[in-house]
């Protein structure tokens, strides 16, 4: 394969991974599909809380990709991702929660006799968004909350300076592996111990609620809302999914699974090694931010029970099961167990009726979860994804193996394809 | 022949325990040299100093014309000076193929985003062509490292060392387990890079080393016992003590 590429005029990225192409024609057709089922553009079929389900699947999708590129491409096992994108969410989440309230307010106090004075609009937005925590005061960190820009910069920056500053404690201390994970594990419970703190100032364990509710988009039904999200999270991911495909096809992917494999090896020829891991680090977590940001206005409320340690173990456990080291692999985990989950936690799964015991889904799906993730990390670490690899085997098997010709001397298969 | 890199009264302890004392040690450049010792004399020890993996407690290590000390730089930025390391156990990245594992060693800006933005070259796809035949495995390029022999994974990694362009390259045991037609092939590639560049070869097979033709310097406990020609040093007295004479 690698011989054909190196050969003639440089192609497109896109062209010259088939797999790509293929994973953005399925997906545009999966979006048109949807789209064509759903309540606000055509036929009805696919409902509007189902369209939110979907599109915050591929928001999961595209945090997983980010994963698969941190895990299964550069050896890192962070259990600590789901808290990028918790924090991606509550940076929205602010800006929406407050947006939408200002609109209220000033709907409010436009009847009273005297014009309010800014000060007394900006204490209303206060006691009613942190009422609920006793509080009217606006805490330091929502000084950005009244501006989109700046909140939409810090979906970006906030997740990138975290993930910069931890990765680069970590890494150069060379912390790898099992002791890695566990650092991972203890970032996340402590944001989110810290954020359910009542004066931590985003609302304790109320969270950020009512983020369905796009301010200035009042006039629109929730079911084109949820397309429009929908759509967006489509392109997020489409665009993510080409944005790693194109990390690792090259030479950065080859030195990063280089690292995966063996890390003192790559710091012999010269490299760097922190700074790759710090680069990847830093990068997924941006990703992991964006699809937050994405996932929590149609999730419509963001609690820190979301950034809670087993959030980012679930997030592991897509994409070993979905298959690392191949991003559609973690697409498909993603999406297989997400939607998997839902139908089970759901009550969509029928109760299983034993005589003398019955087995309510609602229990025993994280038993089932959990032994599925045994069973394929044992059995089949290839995952979901290996699946594929039987296919193009089969195919490259019926093809012709050996030589040409029933003497030594004959052509082989390699000279035959030049 | 100038002087290229020069260890002095280099010590280092594990626990106690002095795994090199007050050493000594200078090659020039181009220059073949073996190291040869019996088992815990401090090779590998001497190995890691120099490559930055381990630090010594006292003594300096210095560098090029400028005598520069590695002792404050870390591993990659020794490597980027211009030394290379090969290890015992023939370590390439199995998983990805022949051309993978030269393009990565070739001799390029070493930086993450210097590494995201390269681009393919005719000149590298040349270079990577050339290394490949230097080492016997033209034709092989495609094929992932795993695949290969134990003989043939020696060399490639032998290639990635002369990818890196270095200027001093430490071998370590590179004739371990190999059939004496792939020895023969390595000695020729070891004396063809010392023509033009300092090469290290830590060594337990005595013909090895005496097919090498060069210096020889021999380790025990942790400093230089002896140095000279092979002939002179397996006469030496000492040197029949400690080692041959086991």
């Amino acid at each position: 394969m690698s011989l054909v590429q190196d050969s003639g005029p440089r192609r497109p990225f896109i062209l010259r991974h088939p797999s790509v192409l293929l994973f953005l024609g399925a997906l545009a057709a999966f979006t048109i599909v949807v789209t064509i089922l759903s309540e606000a553009a055509g036929l009805g079929l696919v409902s509007t809380s189902f369209v939110k389900t979907l599109g915050k699947t591929l928001c999961l999708c595209l945090v997983a990709v980010a994963m698969d590129v941190l895990w299964g491409y550069c050896g890192i096992l962070s259990l600590g991702h789901m808290a990028f994108f918790g924090i991606g969410g509550y940076a929205i989440g602010m800006w929406l929660m407050y947006a939408r309230t200002e609109a209220i307010v000033a709907d409010n106090l436009a009847a009273a006799p005297i014009p309010p004075t800014p000060q007394e609009i900006s204490d209303a937005i206060g006691s009613q968004i942190f009422g609920v925590v006793g509080s009217s005061e606006f805490p330091l960190i929502w000084s950005f909350a009244d501006s989109l820009f700046l909140q939409l910069l810090a979906v970006i920056v906030v997740p990138g300076l975290l993930a910069l500053v931890f990765g680069w404690l970590a890494f150069r201390g060379r912390v790898t592996g099992v002791y890695l994970s566990i650092l991972t594990q203890a970032m996340t419970l402590a944001l989110a111990l810290y954020l359910f703190q009542n004066d931590s100032g985003l609302r304790g364990n109320n969270g950020l609620s009512g983020l369905q509710n796009i301010p200035g988009w009042e006039d629109w039904p929730q079911s084109v809302v949820s397309l429009v999200f929908f759509w967006a999270s489509a392109l997020a991911l489409a665009l993510g999914y080409v944005l790693c495909a194109w990390i690792v096809s090259g030479k950065l992917g080859s030195v990063i699974r280089g690292i995966r494999d063996d890390e003192a090896r790559v710091r012999f020829l010269g490299y760097h090694v922190e700074s790759y891991k710090l680069f990847i680090f830093v990068l997924t977590a941006v990703i992991a931010g964006i699809a937050g940001a994405l996932y929590y206005p149609q999730a419509g409320i963001i609690n820190p029970a979301e950034i809670a340690p087993i959030a980012s173990i679930y997030l592991a456990v897509w994409v070993a099961i979905g298959g690392r080291g191949r991003l559609y692999g973690a697409v498909i985990g993603a999406a297989f167990v997400s939607l998997l989950s839902s139908w089970f936690t759901g009550g969509g799964a029928p109760p299983i009726n034993l005589g003398f015991y019955t087995i309510q889904w609602t229990d025993w799906w994280l038993v089932l979860l959990g032994l599925s993730f045994v069973l394929v990390t044992l059995f089949a670490p290839k995952g979901l994804g290996g699946l594929v690899d039987l296919w193009t085997e089969r195919r490259r098997t019926a093809d012709r193996v050996g030589d040409y010709g029933p003497d030594k001397g004959a052509w082989r298969r390699e000279e035959g394809e030049e | 022949m100038s002087t290229l890199l020069e260890l002095s009264g280099v010590s280092v302890s594990f626990d106690g325990f002095r795994a090199i004392n007050n050493l000594s040690f200078q090659i020039g450049e181009p220059e073949m040299r073996a190291i040869i010792g019996p088992n815990g004399a401090g090779k590998t020890t001497f190995m890691d100093i120099i490559t930055g993996k381990t630090r010594p407690d006292a003594g300096s290590v210095l560098w090029g014309e400028k005598s520069v000390s590695l002792l404050r730089k870390s591993e990659s930025a020794i490597a980027r000076e211009g030394i290379g390391r090969k290890f015992q156990k023939p370590t390439v990245f199995e998983a990805q193929t022949v051309r993978e594992n030269l393009a990565m060693a070739l001799k390029n800006p070493r930086g993450p985003f210097d590494v995201l933005m390269h681009r393919k070259t005719p000149e590298g796809a040349a270079r990577i062509e050339a290394l490949a035949e230097e080492i016997g495995l033209t034709g092989q390029l495609g094929r992932i490292a795993g695949e290969l022999s134990h003989g043939q994974k020696q060399w490639l990694e032998i290639g990635m060392l002369l990818a890196q362009a270095p200027r001093l390259l430490l071998v370590d045991e590179p004739a371990a387990g190999m059939t004496p037609a792939e020895r023969e092939h390595t000695t020729d590639l070891l004396k063809r890079a010392a023509e033009t560049r300092a090469v290290v070869v830590v060594e337990h097979d005595m013909e090895f080393v005496r097919r090498l033709e060069c210096k020889v310097t021999v380790l025990h406990e942790g400093s230089v016992l002896a140095e000279g020609s092979l002939d002179h040093v397996t006469k030496n007295k000492d040197v029949i003590d400690v080692y041959l004479g086991r």
